[in-house]
């Protein structure tokens, strides 16, 4: 079925990789040599209906991405006869159902970052031991609970497996196959129903969330051909499905146990691959599952998620209507040589790793006179570099082991003065791969690899290469007092909340 | 209003918009701005949406209501801040790189320098220095002389400035450097061999916005044995990457 191109040869094929994200969703084509032949993208709305809440139009998603892939192929003048495979990237935990038999979306799906349910009554150690995860509103299994329990009939319609579940790889493979309902092993992961030892639902889990097990996909690898396109694409065979930040890991090549790797998107996601056993922290990172390839053993990570990232820059456009566009984040924040003495704590679903408050809210501290919007747009900027330094904190303790580069991609690393702050902060060298999509890469690699467009691991490493890098320049003294007041910042955003919670009691 | 023959109609609606939205206090709906110019809304719709394309006005996504826009307010600059033009250009960028084993610059004319916005590593993972925020004299480069080539004013004054030679195949004659803007114009990118660094050789291609006003410039630089033959012509296919690449990024620059 796929044909790779030859070198010097006569046919030449390219992988489509779909990466389905929080603010957007693109279509990249790959050539064999894994560079960019054509991007194309379509962000969709956020809608915030309440306080704490966000969703996302699954239907308005899947139109999008039939359009897109379109226009990917006629940028890049080509056929789907010349699409060797499709692999898909996803936004993980958000949550859609939907009719079996309609292909309706029965509710606006619930996004990862959305804080409307509640955790509190959970026994934490019981679902991490069984999950990896701590109980957090962010993974699936309570936003599936919320709508089977606040929209009427749907619970006993979904006994009847009338109605299914899926994150957004499930809801775009069952829309582009005309009805496949899988998902593959790292999306599943983070849906805090899966026993990380079985790779299997867990039963007891599905009890205590009241989920039943009729409305779940088949859990998957993520790399092998499912099945087919008809819609878009026919006979293309889609050969990945894979998280976003695994597939982020895989695109970057970190195939080994200690390689690790650091995306800047919505959110910012450091992946430590740590070979095919778990590895359980203690420091407040997750375990997860890193990739599966075919029957191989499923390789695992850890990971420190970041929650609030470019989605800070984004309020600062959108919310506050300081920056145009997200860039001029950066050009506003070159108007000042430092903060001049503010923070911003950018809690605004909650504290994630290492912390782990869902309840806490944001806040910004050391607010003078004296400070502008070019003070606010660096505290923007240092709230990630911060929040990077706190998940690799977490990372070395939990590894024993001092991160020695920290490797990065996504949106952001197009900020210079960020990937500079990052190096200054976490006192060791930034470095950024030749391909910055590196989500849509990790997704193309997969299903490149299950088609054999591409041969083995080795094959895909050939392919890597630095483009850039930064080397850390902060005085360590300098360093540490800003380190001390970052700290005491995040006392104050949980500090707040915890009032609030007594408030109401 | 009645039009006059010969002068352009769009653009003089154009300016009944722009004036109409000074003017107000409020911020209008298409339907007003139709009505208070006599127009079809159909017509108001069309000249509203380009003003909007090249930032002229704005639409508040609430209220669907029209003001003058941001782009107004800076029309000195060319309109693109320079960490948006490398956010646009980051994928491009790569991939020319990649393609071509060279390292890549995009660059931005600055005080009649090139100011380097974004650098690329060459793909050989040997150890190098990010150049971003980098100086490089216009007339001696590549990317300079792309950018010179389409600011007559700029050029001008680096002209009168005096072109300082950095190796001894530096364009020091202005009559030379204004013959060599003029081919660099005339097929739509720029060469320097050996004028900036002994040994080193570079290609660059215009990036432009909408109406083709130039806004900076990509290019690869590297060894000059790598990037030009024997008779010290640029290899063609070195050539075609840059000016795919220029173009892709002026999509982007456009979207
Ligand atoms: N130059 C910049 N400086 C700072 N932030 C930026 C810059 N450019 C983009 N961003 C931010 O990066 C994010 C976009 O990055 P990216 O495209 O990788 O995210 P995404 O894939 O849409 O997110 P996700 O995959 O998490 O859903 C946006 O939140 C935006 O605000
Ligand atoms: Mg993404």
């Amino acid at each position: 079925m796929a044909s790779p191109e030859r070198s010097g040869g006569d046919v030449v094929s390219y992988v489509l990789a779909i990466d389905q994200g929080t603010t957007s969703t693109r279509c990249i084509l790959f050539d064999r040599r894994a560079t960019v032949v054509s991007v194309v993208r379509a962000e969709h709305p956020q809608s915030y209906p309440r306080p704490g809440w966000v969703e996302h139009d699954a239907a308005r998603i899947w139109r999008d991405l039939q359009k897109l892939i379109r226009r990917a192929l006629r940028e890049a003048g080509i056929g789907a006869s010349e699409v060797a495979a499709i692999g898909i990237a996803n936004q993980r935990e958000t949550t859609v159902l939907w009719d079996r038999a309609t292909g309706v979306p029965v509710a606006p799906a619930i996004v990862w970052q959305d804080t409307r349910t509640d955790v509190s009554h959970l026994d934490a150690s019981f679902v991490q031991d069984r999950t990896g995860l701590p109980p957090a509103t962010y993974f699936s299994a309570t936003k599936i609970q919320w709508l089977l329990e606040h929209t009427p009939l749907l619970k006993e319609r979904a006994e009847r497996g009338e109605v299914l579940f899926g994150t957004m790889d499930s809801w775009l493979i069952w829309n582009m196959t005309g009805g496949l309902h899988i998902t593959d092993v790292t999306n599943a992961s983070r849906t805090m129903l899966m026993d990380l030892s079985s790779l299997d639902w867990d039963d007891e889990l599905l009890a205590i969330f009241g989920i039943p097990r009729a409305m779940l996909p088949e859990i998957r690898s993520s790399s092998e051909v499912y099945g087919t396109a008809d819609a878009v694409l026919p006979g293309v065979p889609i050969a990945a499905a894979i998280g976003d930040q695994s597939a982020a890991l895989f695109g970057q090549t970190c195939f080994e146990p200690g390689e690790a790797k650091c995306t800047y998107g919505t959110g910012g996601f450091l992946l430590l691959n740590t070979g095919t056993t778990p590895v359980r922290s203690r420091h407040g990172l997750i375990t997860t599952v890193g990739y599966r390839i075919g029957d191989e053993k499923p390789v695992f990570a850890l990971e420190g998620s970041i929650a609030i990232a470019g989605s800070l820059v984004q309020w600062v456009r959108d919310g506050l209507g300081l920056i145009g566009t997200a860039s001029e984040i950066e050009t506003l924040a070159g108007t000042v040589t430092d903060n001049g003495g503010c923070y911003i704590v950018p809690a605004f679903s909650g504290l994630f790793a290492p912390y782990w408050h869902s309840e806490a809210r944001g806040v910004i501290v050391g607010l003078t006179s004296y400070i502008t919007k070019g003070h606010l747009a660096r505290a923007v900027l240092e709230a990630t570099g911060w929040q990077t330094r706190d998940v690799v904190d977490a990372m070395n303790a939990d590894s024993g082991l001092a991160l020695t580069a920290l490797n990065v991609d996504g949106g952001m690393t197009a900020d210079n003065l960020l990937m500079q702050i990052v190096a200054d902060f976490l006192q060791v060298p930034v470095v950024r791969p030749m391909v910055a999509e590196t989500v849509s890469l990790g997704a193309a690699y997969a299903a490149g690899l299950a088609v054999g467009y591409w041969s083995d691991l080795r094959d895909l490493r050939a392919n890597r290469h630095r483009a850039g890098s930064w080397r850390p320049a902060l005085d360590a003294g300098r360093r540490e007092h800003e380190y001390a007041n970052w700290r005491r910042a995040v006392e104050c955003a949980v500090f707040f909340s915890r009032g609030d919670q007594d408030g109401l009691r | 209003m009645s039009h006059v023959p010969g002068l352009i109609q769009s653009i003089e609606r154009s300016s009944a918009v722009l004036r109409l939205l000074a003017a107000g206090e409020d911020r209008l709906r298409v339907k007003e701005i139709a009505d208070a110019l006599g127009w079809p809304k159909s017509t108001a719709h069309g000249i509203l949406r380009t003003l909007e394309h090249v930032g002229f006005v704005e639409q508040d996504p609430r209220t669907a209501r029209y003001r003058l826009g941001r782009g107004l307010l800076d029309l000195a600059s060319s309109g693109i801040d320079d960490n948006e033009l490398r956010g646009r250009a980051l994928n491009w960028a790569d991939a020319l790189a990649a393609r071509s084993g060279e390292e890549a610059r995009l660059g931005v004319l600055r005080d009649g320098q090139v100011l380097v916005v974004h650098h690329v590593f060459r793909p050989d993972d040997s150890l190098q220095n990010l150049g971003i925020g980098v100086r490089l004299p216009a007339h001696a480069t590549a990317l300079g002389k792309v950018l010179l080539a389409y600011h007559a004013t700029a050029a001008a004054a680096v002209t009168a400035a005096g072109l300082d030679a950095y190796t001894r195949r530096t364009v020091t004659s202005r009559d030379v450097l204004r013959d060599d803007l003029a081919v660099t114009r005339a097929r739509g990118w720029g060469l320097s061999v050996e004028e900036w660094r002994p040994g080193l050789a570079a290609v660059a291609a215009p990036v432009r916005t909408s109406g083709g006003l130039v806004v900076g410039a990509i290019g690869i630089a590297g060894p000059v044995e790598r990037v030009t033959d024997t008779r010290r012509h640029p290899r063609p296919q070195l050539v075609d990457q840059v000016v795919a690449a220029a173009r892709s990024i002026s999509r982007e620059v456009q979207s």
